[in-house]
């Protein structure tokens, strides 16, 4: 974790005035501050898979190529690097809810307003939802996994998960394909450090210029067009290979 | 075991906006002041940095600048048959963790209350009668004025350097300000920011309806700004990551920005962060603060001495110290006795949602408070007689961003997924606008604040447990505001106009406000408030509590505005009255 190393250059660099019983950071005098330091996201990079088996992968990416396929419009979530989002998110802090509140009791019965009330983490969802869906597929459609399927077909599967109409291992998976669909949008409007939206497809399918971090100019200019192309965090592949 | 610290003169709980306000403000006037934060150090140039600040995954999905709800959240249920669960993840409100606290993360919009807000009660028996006020409710005035006020929203929009322009100059009406406000000393401190696409548009409709629109008060600055203690601002750029997120830019009014490097060359001010206050410690007779009880990010427990301790903590927080530490008497829903955790309220809210053919409005391009607002509805600034209920509303056209993960609207109808989803986010996401309205909530007998019986926090102490619904009147006020706003998006243009009003219980998933007030209200009475109108409690009188858990109830405005004036309303009572003869500062 970054932020460990951080603090404890800053603790170093501070002026400390007191307190040496104490292990906290203790700042008097003047602003803590480290030059050319900043506390950068890791930057995904594809290759592998941090999680996923190569099965689960496969699966995910055919989800994907339905969620938000690749069509006139442009590439989709597959294409753009979606499931090597997903990957990297469950095998960091999101995957095993790390930042969750997560002591128990866990009640059976809780009411939809009060929100998540499962001990199931992301990992847990993604690892038994997708070994069910293609036990179900396996079951009923002749034999083959969702990946086998024809296009026509996973829609249908895909629809019978989100009314709840199909149940995998007897369970209601629409907290699983809504799970799916949010991070299948994640990826697709994440910064691409993220590892998914790779081109910013998705920000150039909707026109977010990204973090230009200047728009003073639009405001100026009402209801005009935005002509730039998008930024991310990384620039732009043209400034790349400009070099 | 315990290691005892050398004393302080003021122990703070919490370095945000209130808790660098007072330390500032009582470092200068020669006392020694320690800060207790349980969240890291957080700077602008290393945290917030320009390279890595906007990134709405990390920050505004993630929720990586927030408390962690692992360390600290709250219980949650509607009324008193139901059994409260934790808030496992934040939804409906996103408390601040760190210096700086929610000072770093909040959208900028600085509002004063109107002056009729501060003795509500009075006004609506005056207007109204009694008999017209809800079923259970708990309103009551604030113990405070506005014209007592005045001088102190003043100086905290000084501090931010808020952009906006006055509508009321000593009496005088102003065109272009907000002629609903209350009277202002001066202008404001930078002018008012520009208006979008969407917000002319909203001013021409409004302005046709007969309303009167006027540019919102804002802390992301129009232009550069030094302010009050020499720090310096710079103007905002409108690059749409306001909320959710520190700004790089040095151009939204924080702690980091207004204070911080000012109060850091105090030399006999210290700030201690990674340290988690358990509980204030107080003599046997339970009359007198001693100073605070932390343990440190290794475990380690401490006691640090002060005479004066100061609850600067987010507002809920402030409430759970004060129930933990065993200050002043719980409150009791079914007895109505009691006054520590009374008087919890929250924001109304009701909207419109517009989709337009052939407009470019450029949401991306937006600050947090950049916005045109009308308060034609607000407080009692219209007859609420024919309508059947109180409070009201700002209504406001303001994108504060178009981050596309949370923010890619469609048409009703629209499928979420596949080919169809994807045309529709892509004919949508420049040429929606939308305006809503924030509203009021009053006080209730059964919406309130107290330990939970059955959850912990990792140390071991019971969760604030979080008892609410929205009452009738608050839906009734909703749908009406949903109605007007759905008239005005009309009139703006729009192909088709999608209001929200609130329907069902309240619910602890959709992203709400972090708008929570009350549990430690500030009033003239010791049985119905924790506070006398100097946020000090009745009880303990070396005890101080900041932030919006002094408010009675909630009004139709963000609260950072009255939550600044109230810090500096009580550190001017500090200095000039209570360390001359430290006490009650109001008879009991």
């Amino acid at each position: 974790m970054t932020g460990t190393t951080r603090r404890g250059l800053l603790s170093a660099t501070a002026i400390i005035a007191f307190a040496e019983a104490a292990s906290a950071k203790t700042y008097t005098g003047t602003m803590p501050w480290s030059p050319n330091y900043a506390d950068p996201a890791q930057i995904v990079t594809p290759g592998g898979w941090k999680f996923f088996t190569d099965v689960e992968a496969q699966a995910v990416d055919a989800i994907l190529a339905r969620l938000i396929p690749t069509d006139q419009l442009g590439l989709g979530a597959k294409d753009t690097g979606g499931t090597v989002f997903i990957d990297r998110q469950l095998a960091g802090p999101y995957g095993g809810h790390d930042w969750l509140y997560m002591q128990g009791p866990f009640p059976a019965n809780p009411l939809p307003q009060q929100g998540l009330q499962s001990p199931v983490t992301p990992r847990d969802q993604y690892r038994q939802g997708l070994k069910a869906l293609d036990a179900y597929c396996s079951a009923n459609l002749a034999g083959r996994n969702f990946a086998a399927l024809g296009p026509d077909e996973q829609d249908l599967v895909l629809t019978g998960l989100q009314k709840g109409e199909i149940k995998l291992d007897g369970r209601d998976a629409r907290g699983f394909f809504n799970r799916l669909l949010t991070n299948a949008q994640e990826g697709f409007f994440a910064d691409p450090i993220h590892g998914g939206n790779q081109g910013m497809a998705g920000w150039k399918l909707v026109g977010f210029p990204g973090v230009r971090y200047d728009y003073r100019d639009v405001i100026a200019n009402p209801n005009k067009p935005y002509t730039l192309p998008p930024v991310s965090l990384q620039g732009r592949a043209e400034w790349e290979s400009g070099r | 075991m315990t290691t005892r610290l050398p004393r302080k003169d003021v122990v703070i709980v919490g370095l945000g906006w209130t808790g660098s306000i007072m330390a500032i403000e009582l470092a200068r006037a020669g006392l020694s002041v320690v800060a207790i934060e349980r969240g890291p150090w957080r700077d602008t140039a290393t945290d917030f940095n320009i390279g890595t600040a906007p990134d709405e995954l990390r920050y505004a999905v993630r929720q990586e600048i927030f408390l962690k709800p692992r360390q600290e959240t709250l219980t949650a249920r509607n009324n008193l048959t139901q059994t409260a669960l934790p808030i496992r993840q934040w939804g409906s409100f996103l408390p601040g963790h760190g210096v700086g606290g929610a000072g770093n993360h909040w959208n900028g919009q600085t509002w004063r209350f109107l002056p009729d807000d501060f003795r509500i009660r009075s006004r609506l028996v005056e207007r109204y009668g009694e008999k017209f006020l809800p079923a259970d409710h708990q309103i009551q005035d604030w113990g405070v004025s506005y014209d007592e006020l005045e001088p102190y929203y003043d100086q905290f929009e000084y501090l931010c350097g808020i952009s906006g322009k006055a509508g009321n100059l000593r009496g005088q009406l102003q065109p272009g300000g907000n002629p609903f406000e209350g009277p202002r000393r001066r202008e404001f401190p930078t002018p008012a920011l520009p208006q979008t696409y969407a917000e002319t548009l909203f001013s021409k409709a409004t302005s046709d309806l007969g309303l009167h629109p006027f540019p919102r008060p804002s802390a992301t600055l129009s232009t550069g700004y030094t302010n009050t203690y020499g720090c310096q601002l710079a103007p905002c750029t409108m690059c749409g990551f306001c909320e959710r997120f520190g700004c790089a830019n040095y151009s939204k009014s924080s702690p980091q920005t207004c204070v911080l490097p000012a109060l850091m060359r105090e030399p006999n001010f210290e700030a201690r962060t990674e340290c988690e206050v358990t509980r204030v410690s107080l003599t046997p007779d339970g009359k007198h603060a001693t100073g605070v009880v932390y343990i440190d990010a290794k475990g380690q427990e401490f006691e640090q001495p002060a005479d004066l301790v100061l609850l600067c903590a987010y507002g809920l927080f402030n409430v759970r110290l004060l129930l933990l530490s065993g200050i002043g008497k719980p409150y009791d829903p079914k007895t109505g006795e009691g006054t520590v955790g009374r008087n919890y309220a929250y924001q109304s809210s009701g909207s419109a949602q517009g989709f337009f053919d052939n407009a470019r409005f450029n949401p991306f391009a937006a600050s947090g408070s950049i916005a045109t607002t009308a308060d034609d509805y607000n407080g009692d600034n219209f007859d609420h007689a024919p309508h059947g209920f109180v409070g009201g509303a700002s209504i406001t056209c303001g994108a504060s961003n178009a981050r596309p993960i949370l923010y890619h609207p469609t048409p009703p109808g629209t499928p979420t997924w596949g080919s169809k989803w994807k045309q529709a986010v892509q004919d949508n996401f420049l040429s929606t606008t939308g305006c809503g309205a924030q509203g009021s909530v009053m006080s209730y007998r059964g919406n309130y604040l107290d330990l939970d019986p059955t959850y912990k926090d990792p140390l071991g102490r019971p969760l604030m447990r979080m008892t609410f619904d929205y009452q009738d009147n608050e839906r009734k006020l909703s749908a009406f505001m949903a109605e007007r706003c759905g008239g005005i998006m009309k009139a703006m243009g729009a192909r088709q106009v999608v209001t929200n009003k609130i329907s069902g219980p309240w619910n602890v998933v959709p992203y709400q406000t972090t708008h929570n007030t009350g549990g430690a209200v500030m009033g003239a009475d010791p049985k119905t408030s924790v506070l006398n109108r100097y946020l000090q409690s009745w009880d303990v009188s070396n005890v101080f509590v900041t932030g919006a858990s002094a408010f009675p109830q909630n009004h139709g405005y963000n609260p950072t505005g009255t939550v600044g004036a109230l810090t500096y309303w009580a550190v001017a009572a500090i200095k000039e009255r209570y360390l001359k003869s430290p006490g009650a500062l109001v008879p009991t």
